[in-house]
């Protein structure tokens, strides 16, 4: 076995990474209502009680609309922003890719409370929808880096081809490169669904009275009574996530098979 | 006839490029505006002052606040780089190939599974009854609940260390594994001993990678505001808290925008002197 020191570190650290995944099944179908051990006994109670909550059921409705729409149009953005900064050389373009993919390291709270003056200031009512716009700005940096390593692997000649062959530019598009990045769009769209339906600052301060399955779940961080409901409704969501995941990388990775590139890594 | 090369840039970057100007430069152009407006009564008042940054800046809770912010995120970026570091070199140089995707596929995906439970967890871990409580009295180690873990500046560094881990690993194991494996087999040619080829080849070859990890944690994590309000208590309130309470609780949108425009600009000068002192490793290859 390579690398004895390394590999133990590496599996310690891992078990540090998954503690408290590990640890959210095991409080959801704990008995008890205090989340502490030792634990009291197996019930699946607080699942059944999760379920019957009307309230949790109008917070996911709104997060699946938001995480939608939100995931559809950044990924949108991003083709655009990827195949630009791929393909094309054009003046301004380090600093205008700058400023799109500025909110990956710009605090979340700053994207937040600068588009709630911007928005109360131009009257517009919070709702879903400004939800949606701030989640579109913080998704769209992350299609851009799966994007752009789709983009990036195509052989420029079969495009070359397509125009020789009398393709326009829009058809080219549409014939030859879509099919070839397919796996990175639907990658894009899985990653951008996952950030915005766990994103909790931006949509506290542009929801309004329309609450998200994150506004959700910190209201009820309050009530000592309903964490164990969190629990379960949390285990749900790890398990989604994780399907949604897993399913992302494999059209990643079948989509750099697909195009020939060696595999550099995971997305992010 | 085709367009020119640049036309084609700008149509095709024009639509995320404006989203990105309408969405997030004006609103931070905004908020820059409003943190020099007096706030009145119910409205904000158009009047020019620099009261607003007088407030933030000499106030002693305030500037309390702030320098807990920066040292929080000093410690976080610290920590999270330092314990970062072996885990990217070991999947860069003694992973084989085949099986790099999934050693990286299973460092994010804690990252990306919910935020809000995953730091609500953590205290459950160190809270009074928590998990290495429960844990160390089972086993005679202590005799009653260790209290310095949660509620307090030490519980914020470790849960955020935990969660911009996989933002620390992945720029390292992108710059390891740029690095051409002959080199090192010079430095040992060469009559270098292994640790001292790690830090005379290796590691100023790994740092574009470190000094990204740095910035990619150091900034997003003096903004943060689920971990100090959840496991922080009081005393580890941070600057995303005292924001917060501004905008939403006091209304108070000219300082709390003062207080935002400090931070960010804290976190930029913070950033530069980094980056100069690092300013050797970043030079391209002569």
């Amino acid at each position: 076995m390579k690398g004895g020191g390394f590999r133990i570190y590496a599996l310690a650290y891992l078990l540090f990474l998954y503690a408290p995944i590990i640890l959210l099944p095991l409080f959801a179908f704990n008995e008890g209502t205090v989340i502490a051990f030792p634990l009291t006994g197996f019930s699946t109670k607080w699942f059944v009680q999760a379920a019957n909550q009307p309230t949790l059921w109008q917070a996911v409705k709104n997060s699946l609309i938001i995480a939608g729409s939100a995931s559809v149009l950044s990924t949108v953005l991003g083709i655009f922003a990827a195949r630009a900064s791929t393909r094309y050389q054009f003046p301004g373009k380090a600093g205008l890719m700058g400023l799109i993919m500025l909110p990956l390291v710009l605090p979340e709270i700053i994207v937040a409370v600068s588009l709630l003056v911007v928005l109360l200031g131009l009257g517009i009512n919070l709702t879903i929808f400004t939800v949606i716009l701030g989640h579109v700005l913080i998704c769209t940096p992350f299609t851009i880096a799966i994007l752009s390593s789709a983009f990036q692997s195509l052989d420029r000649s079969l495009e070359e081809a397509a125009y020789d062959l009398g393709e326009t530019a829009v058809s080219t598009f549409r014939l030859i490169i879509l099919p070839l990045v397919m796996p990175g769009i639907i990658s894009s769209l899985l990653i951008s669904f996952t950030i915005s339906l766990d994103e909790f600052i931006i949509a506290f301060f542009l929801a309004g009275t329309e609450p998200t399955l994150p506004i959700y779940i910190f209201s009820q961080f309050r009530f000592p009574q309903a964490v164990p409901v969190i629990m379960a409704l949390g285990t749900v969501l790890v398990a989604c996530s994780i399907v949604l995941l897993a399913t992302a990388e494999y059209f990643r990775r079948r989509g750099l098979a697909r195009s020939g590139a060696k595999d550099t890594g995971g997305f992010l | 006839m085709r367009r020119s090369e640049a036309a084609h840039g700008y149509l095709l970057v024009g639509p995320p490029a404006l989203y990105a100007i309408l969405l997030l430069a004006a609103p931070l152009g905004t908020i820059a505006v409003y943190s020099f407006l007096t706030d009145g009564y119910l409205e904000i008042v158009r009047e020019f002052t620099l009261a607003n940054y007088h407030e933030a800046w000499t106030n002693e809770l305030y500037r309390t606040v702030m320098l807990r912010s920066l040292g929080v995120a000093m410690a976080v970026t610290a920590v999270t780089v330092v314990l970062a570091f072996p885990v990217a070199y070991f999947v860069s140089f003694h992973v084989a190939p085949e099986r790099k995707s999934l050693w990286l596929f299973l460092i994010t995906i804690p990252f990306w599974t919910s935020y809000l439970i995953r730091v609500f967890l953590w205290k459950v871990i160190l809270g009074f009854n928590g998990v290495i409580n429960s844990g160390l009295l089972g086993l005679g180690i202590i005799d009653e609940p260790l209290t310095f873990i949660l509620y307090n500046v030490n519980a914020v560094v470790i849960t955020l260390a935990h969660a911009y881990a996989p933002f620390a690993i992945l720029p390292i194991f992108v710059a390891l594994e740029k690095i051409d494996r002959a080199l090192l087999e010079a430095g040992q040619d060469l009559g270098e001993s292994k640790l001292m080829t790690f830090w005379r080849v290796t590691l100023p070859l790994a740092m574009p990678g470190v000094i990204a990890s740095v910035l990619i944690v150091f900034i997003p994590t003096i903004g943060d505001y689920v971990t100090p309000q959840l496991v922080g208590g009081p005393e580890g309130r941070m600057v995303a808290n005292l924001i917060q309470l501004q905008y939403l609780k006091l209304d108070n949108y000219p300082l709390g925008s003062a207080i935002a425009v400090s931070a960010m600009s804290i976190v930029t000068v913070v950033s530069l002197i980094f980056l100069f002192l690092n300013r050797r490793f970043l030079r391209g290859p002569k």
